[in-house]
């Protein structure tokens, strides 16, 4: 049982950093941003080649995170300058880099074994297995993306990035470059989703070219969780509930699996969960005022 | 300050629904002007409005802004000289960031953003004065969502923001429009209030002929994408809703209708 939360939870917090890559274009930008299932792969599989070649798992996050950037790059650069919708142009990057990734990768997937990651020197200094070196260092890389991230969002460029997904019009009318402010937070978001592919891989020993089918799913449910759980008061609080939104994600996917689900039920399970997620307040909205409509209803008390 | 010269604009050219919606439009705006613009629905007053904020490309003609030609130049690019009020309360200002913040954004309006705060303490202090004379009670609440406020104090807001730097041009698209009547007295009088006080260059295009005749030192009547009346100085301060109506009579083209919220409202 012990075994089964440290896994949740050292995974939650690797995915947390792919959540709160998906918070930056979802709920910042207003996109859905599909890029997001290349790019996670595109991070491991940087990362797995860099490993296998003998270079440091330290560069391999680093590439792993300038090819993210690229990543979205292009898909900003598609749905900007070519004018294609958001959501074409992030299937449009996104197919296009099953193909990149399988170049990167030359094969299907990469195994790590035995290998050394960015873990593996965590957990000899501390004398620590695996499993909480994971913690270890995914907690430092959260906090650290958080830190980051909340000074950013409150300066002249982030300011003007948030201006551009809550109201384009106001944003342009404001002198604001919007396609620019677009591009910046694509560019960034794809960045964290690459870096947490990188993470990902090398915690499970893997890169494998299929790892990103469905990402963006996952990390729209960890998005929900943490918004319904921790509301959206404040954007520490909103970037910090990714991270806890992420966490719970897997603890309930751990605990489902062992009550019996089939694993081949998950991505099911998960579209379901978003599902509810997007349609529940509609639907808790209207049954309010259909109440309140009625006689007796607490309008009246 | 605003010189607009054979400004042409068609719209879905090329299809059944093809509609010149500017035919020709010459207008100049000397500093300190401020017109008023009025017409009946299609005749191309927002239309005009939006050519000279850049939100669509003109098709002919050109546009200049104190000297500078704007006619290319992308929307956000001329935001610099531009100060614009929507008549939509939720296009001018962002819902979901607070006042100072949207305050903070209309005061980087045409200067380089960089990685320094967003809001600084020192504009805390200057943009609560601001609020204060706006006399809304809105100084209080500058950390409040934009979202919460009501459709006037959004417009008032945007207002503020639109003159925050002192534009070389400032556009009012019908911003009261969308307001019950009280606000839209309140919005208008400190609209003529702001013009006035900074000596504003100002379009204003409005469906209210009463309003269109109170406010400004110059009033346009525009129809079937020209412009059909021009009356300023003197004539204009003389000028009665009954001239207009006749005025508008005349110049109006064929199967074109007063609508109702013109003489009404």
């Amino acid at each position: 049982m012990q075994e089964i939360i440290i896994g949740a939870v050292s995974l939650g917090l690797l995915w947390a950093v792919m959540t709160i890559g998906v918070y930056i274009s979802y709920s910042v930008l207003g996109m859905a941003d599909m890029t997001a299932e290349g790019s996670i792969t595109l991070g491991a599989a940087v990362a797995a080649q860099t490993i296998a070649g003998g270079g440091s798992p330290y560069l391999g996050l680093l590439l792993a995170l300038l090819c993210g950037m690229a990543a979205g790059l292009c898909n900003g650069l598609l749905h900007t300058k070519l004018k294609i919708p958001s959501l074409l142009s992030g299937i449009l990057t996104m197919t296009a880099l099953f193909s990149v990734n399988l170049h990167v990768m030359g094969k299907a997937n990469i195994s790590l074994l035995r290998m050394p990651t960015v873990y593996s020197p965590v957990a000899s200094l501390l004398g620590i297995d695996k499993g909480l070196s994971v913690i270890a260092v995914g907690l430092v890389i959260c906090a650290v993306i958080i830190g980051l991230l909340y000074w950013f969002f409150g300066t002249e460029i982030g300011s003007a990035i948030r201006a551009t997904g809550n109201n384009p019009h106001m944003a342009r009318a404001q002198g604001i470059n919007t396609d620019r402010t677009i591009i910046i937070g694509l560019v960034l978001s794809n960045a964290l989703i690459a870096l947490s592919g990188a993470l990902i891989g090398q915690s499970q020993n893997y890169a494998d070219l299929q790892m990103g089918t469905g990402a963006i799913v996952i990390g729209l449910a960890s998005l929900f969780i943490g918004e319904v759980l921790f509301g959206k008061r404040n954007f520490f609080i909103r970037l910090s509930s990714m991270v806890a939104g992420a966490i719970i994600y897997r603890l309930i996917i751990a605990f489902v699996l062992k009550l019996g689900m089939p694993a081949d039920d998950l991505k099911l399970f998960t579209a379901i969960t978003v599902v509810l997620a997007l349609t529940l307040p509609g639907i808790k909205k209207a049954a309010q005022s259909r109440r309140r409509a009625l006689p007796g209803g607490p309008q009246d008390a | 300050m605003l010189k607009v010269t054979g400004l042409y604009k068609v719209f879905n050219r090329g299809t059944v629904n093809e509609r010149v919606a500017l035919e020709n439009v010459s207008l100049t705006l000397e500093k300190g002007d401020f017109v008023t613009v009025i017409g009946g629905n299609g005749a191309g007053k927002s239309t005009l409005l939006n050519c000279v904020a850049g939100v669509y490309p003109p098709d002919g003609g050109s546009i200049v802004v104190d000297g500078v030609d704007v006619t290319r130049l992308a929307e956000y690019r001329r935001a610099r000289h531009l100060g614009r009020v929507f008549q939509d309360p939720m296009r001018g200002t962002c819902a979901d960031m607070n006042i100072e913040e949207n305050l903070a954004l209309a005061r980087r309006r045409g200067r380089p953003r960089g990685l320094s705060w967003g809001v600084t303490r020192r504009e805390r202090e200057e943009y609560r004065a601001m609020l204060e004379a706006l006399g809304l009670g809105l100084e209080d609440r500058l950390s409040a969502k934009v979202g919460l406020l009501s459709g006037g104090q959004r417009q008032a807001l945007t207002l503020l923001m639109a003159t925050l730097r002192a534009p070389k041009l400032l556009l009012l698209d019908e911003h009261t429009a969308a307001l019950d009547p009280r606000t839209a007295k309140k919005v208008l009088e400190l609209s003529d209030r702001v013009i006035s006080e900074g000596g504003l260059t100002t379009m204003m295009v409005t469906h209210n002929m009463r309003d269109a005749i109170r406010y400004g030192n110059r009033l346009i009547m525009m129809s079937g994408g020209g412009i059909a009346v021009d009356v300023s100085g003197e004539e204009k301060k003389n000028l009665t809703v009954e001239d207009l109506l006749k005025l508008f009579e005349k110049a109006r083209g064929d199967g074109e209708e007063i609508p109702d919220r013109m003489v009404l409202g």
